[in-house]
């Protein structure tokens, strides 16, 4: 067997790569409709995170570690957080605290129910790169001890 | 509007730090100070407006959504009360950490952890949302799970893994009665509840509140549940040790088991007395465990569960003067015991042992720990000028009024034991007689390179240790008045807080 | 007794956690055990909110709803399974890094804090 790192074998990296984008897309679909039928940003972070795992497992770790490091995870991680904090302050600004300064909207509109989608798009930023540098935290981890039972 | 800021600046301060604090390294020190500054202006401050406004009482509709429907922010007298010790504490620890904290690398995550315990604290102290309090309460949790693995070292992983055990179980109750009383009442508002339970003398209540008390009960380390805090607390960094034994145990445990007994179940005085029971067995059985040990932190984290007691067997008489010994017990018990754990850690950082028996000469050397050493063990031992007395002398005079004598002599007696206790720790730790000839000692101590802690740990310890004194003045009445009667006042009337918030 | 069926079931796998968490000496065997409490607790919650032929709380065009199951359990369930995964990836972050010190999973063997 080759390098465990490396991956998968072609098979598995050639439907990967077919199947990621779709995966990811229902995450999005998730998350902007959420406001309208059963989802939200919890949902479509968790389906978005679990296309980026998807490429781990087929490409192996280091694929993604290349462009996606536990650092800049975290850093967008604690982004999303942070927009939804500001979120919550702008209310603020125009009176009370979480207040719905967009008003409802026209029903079953993207744009309706004020300020659930931007929301819900900031729990998708912060869910999504919570859970992916937690997993790469544990791959990282687990590939470390790795190398040193190989030193011992 | 103002109470906003205390959960909306912690968050703020931990987000900002996680993203700016990784690049500069400066940055999150003072950062994250001025913030927890501004949140020591901002508690005074709502105290100020609490005592000038006309109902006592702040509640605020997040989202403006009206009272059942919504989550509402609610500062009592009670809350200003808990919001003043939580940030007084967490400003001088944070200033603590500037200089203790630089041997550990990514300090920015301890500030950020840290930051998102106070948000968590201070959020279950306002909040008047049942769920609400419940992710605020493992918001702090989940935080001070991660802050005692810190270390990252055999012991402390250990004890982080106890600790998290045992925090999901006590987390798991909770919200098991939680779940049995939104199915009960249909509500989450605190006082919405209270209006359905009050009414009721059904089983289902009856379990509720049981399982409430298990599971605040845990978080508190009432005695029968205490075993984890020996190991958990003492493993941790020494600033977070002084949160967790100062603040962390009294908001998620004290706070919430007074909120829900007397304001929201209104519980009757038979069943009180359990608390107070609970609480005599906490004081003999910490004392006790304290007095053989020789780990410096763990006799402190022993001498909490004692303490914790005190503060049980005050709120469990429920009398007046009972619940105002016990919440200035709770005040004190959180600046001495967090001071001590500070002095612990000022040891540690020369030493790099917690052994008591491996410290010499501490009081030559460092001078300005050894004072505020004193002063803290003088608190907790309950010498008369210092505040531990006085708050242990209307407890005494409480169990007396309230015919208990057996109490009130156990009360002397574990504070003669507590006292003899922290003799054996300014003896060994601080006074310790030197065994080598004067020469020989100056060799040892230049060759271990000993001198006092940098500032900023002595003026946290050393404003700490003043803060002891000045507390005691606390039993004068004006100061009173302002501080602390009105908040015995909302407790003793369980349905005060009710009728405040539903007009 | 047949109403409350579900009710008990849930409960039993509640303890049935709890005896796991309490009886089991493997640290991976624990949180299991603690991810099948958080469960039942939210399958409990879940189905407090459930009425007799009820449909879910979600507008649709064209269709009138009468019958809706409570929502605020399903809002609040889906913030507690949130807080559960959160403490069960510290819990096993926190055990992979006991193995690497203890070289063991085995809870009788890490003992070193006494007293």
């Amino acid at each position: 067997m080759k390098d465990k790192n490396s991956g998968m074998t072609l098979i598995v990296k050639t439907v990967t790569r077919w199947t990621v984008l779709l995966i990811m897309l229902y995450g999005f679909y998730i998350t902007f409709f959420g406001h309208l039928g059963p989802g939200g940003g919890f949902a479509g972070g968790i389906i978005v995170v679990l296309s980026f795992i998807h490429i781990i497992l087929a490409y192996g770790k280091d694929f993604v570690v290349k462009k996606i490091n536990e650092n800049i995870a975290g850093i967008l991680e604690t982004t999303g957080g942070l927009l939804f904090l500001t979120i919550a302050i702008l209310g603020l600004f125009t009176g009370i605290f979480f207040k719905d300064f967009l008003g409802k909207g026209k029903v079953f509109s993207i744009f309706s129910a004020g300020i659930i989608l931007p929301a819900n798009i900031a729990i998708m930023i912060k869910v999504g790169f919570g859970m992916l540098s937690a997993f790469l935290c544990l791959i990282l981890f687990s590939s470390q001890q790795e190398e040193n039972k190989k030193k011992e | 509007m103002i109470v906003t800021f205390f959960i909306i600046l912690p968050l703020f301060a931990a987000f900002v730090n996680a993203i700016f604090g990784r690049i500069f390294r400066l940055f999150s020190d003072i950062f994250i100070n001025i913030i927890n500054f501004i949140l020591l202006i901002l508690s005074f401050v709502i105290l100020y407006q609490i005592n000038t406004n006309q109902n006592n009482i702040f509640v605020y509709k997040i989202g403006g959504w009206e009272i059942p429907y919504g989550i509402s922010l609610v500062v009592d007298f009670y809350s200003v009360f808990m919001l003043l010790i939580v940030n007084i504490i967490t400003f001088f620890v944070g200033i603590y950490s500037i200089s203790y904290m630089q041997k550990y690398t990514e300090k920015w995550g301890f500030y950020s952890l840290f930051e998102l315990m106070l948000a968590g604290m201070n959020g279950v102290i306002i909040s008047g949302d049942l769920f609400n309090i419940f992710v605020f309460l493992e918001v702090a949790s989940i935080a001070s799970y991660a802050l005692v693995a810190f270390g990252t070292e055999k012991d402390e992983l250990e004890a982080a893994f106890k600790y998290i055990v045992l925090g999901s179980i006590s987390t798991s109750f909770i919200l098991l009665a939680i779940i049995l009383s939104y199915g009960y009442t249909s509500t989450l508002n605190l006082a919405d509840i209270s209006n359905v339970a009050k009414m009721s003398n059904n089983y289902i209540v009856k379990i509720t509140l049981f399982l409430f008390l298990i599971g605040f009960g845990i978080k508190s380390a009432i005695v029968p549940l205490h075993w984890w805090l020996p190991d958990a607390h003492p493993s941790a960094p020494a600033p977070i040790s002084a949160m967790l034994s100062g603040l962390l145990i009294k908001t998620l445990g004290i706070y919430l088991i007074v909120r829900f007994v007397f304001n929201i179940f209104l519980v009757d005085i038979k069943i009180l007395n359990i608390l107070s029971y609970l609480g005599i067995f906490s004081m003999i059985v910490g004392v006790i465990l304290a007095l053989y040990q020789w780990d410096y932190k763990r006799l402190l984290a022993y001498h909490s569960i004692s303490q914790v007691g005190y503060i049980f067997l005050g709120i469990g008489l429920a009398t007046p003067l009972g619940l105002l010994g016990g919440l200035f017990h709770l005040l004190n018990h959180s600046v001495f015991k967090s001071l001590l754990f500070l002095t612990s850690g000022a040891l540690e950082y020369n030493f790099s042992t917690r052994n008591l028996k491996n410290y010499y000469y501490v009081s030559k050397t460092m001078p300005k720990t050894t004072f505020s050493a004193v002063i803290g063990s003088f608190s907790i031992a309950g010498i008369p000028p210092f505040n531990g007395f006085w708050s242990k002398l209307i407890i005494l005079f409480a169990c007396i009024q309230s015919k208990n004598i057996i109490f009130g002599l156990v009360v002397i007696l574990v504070s003669v034991l507590t006292l003899a206790s922290f003799l054996k720790v300014l003896k060994y730790g601080f006074y310790r007689e030197n065994n080598y000839s004067e020469k020989e000692n100056n060799l040892f101590l230049v060759k271990k390179n000993i001198k006092e802690v940098p500032f900023f740990m002595q003026f946290s310890m050393i404003s700490l240790a003043i803060l002891c004194i000045i507390l005691g003045i606390i039993i004068y009445p004006e100061v009173k008045q302002i501080l602390i009667s009105k908040t015995v006042e909302i407790i003793y009337n369980g349905d005060l807080y009710r009728n405040l918030v539903i007009k | 007794m047949f109403k409350y069926l579900a009710y008990i079931l849930c409960l039993t796998l509640f303890f049935v956690g709890l005896y796991g968490i309490i009886v089991k000496k493997n640290l991976f065997k624990i949180i299991i055990s603690f991810i099948i409490m958080e469960n039942a607790l939210n399958l409990f919650f879940i189905l407090l909110g459930y009425r007799k032929s009820a449909t879910f709380p979600i507008f649709l065009k064209n269709i009138e709803q009468t019958n809706i199951v409570d929502p605020v359990p399903q809002a609040l369930v889906l913030t507690s399974i949130v807080i559960g995964l959160s403490v069960t990836i510290l819990m096993v972050a926190i055990a992979l890094r006991i193995y690497e010190k203890y070289k063991t999973f085995d809870i009788t063997e890490i003992k070193n804090l006494k007293g």
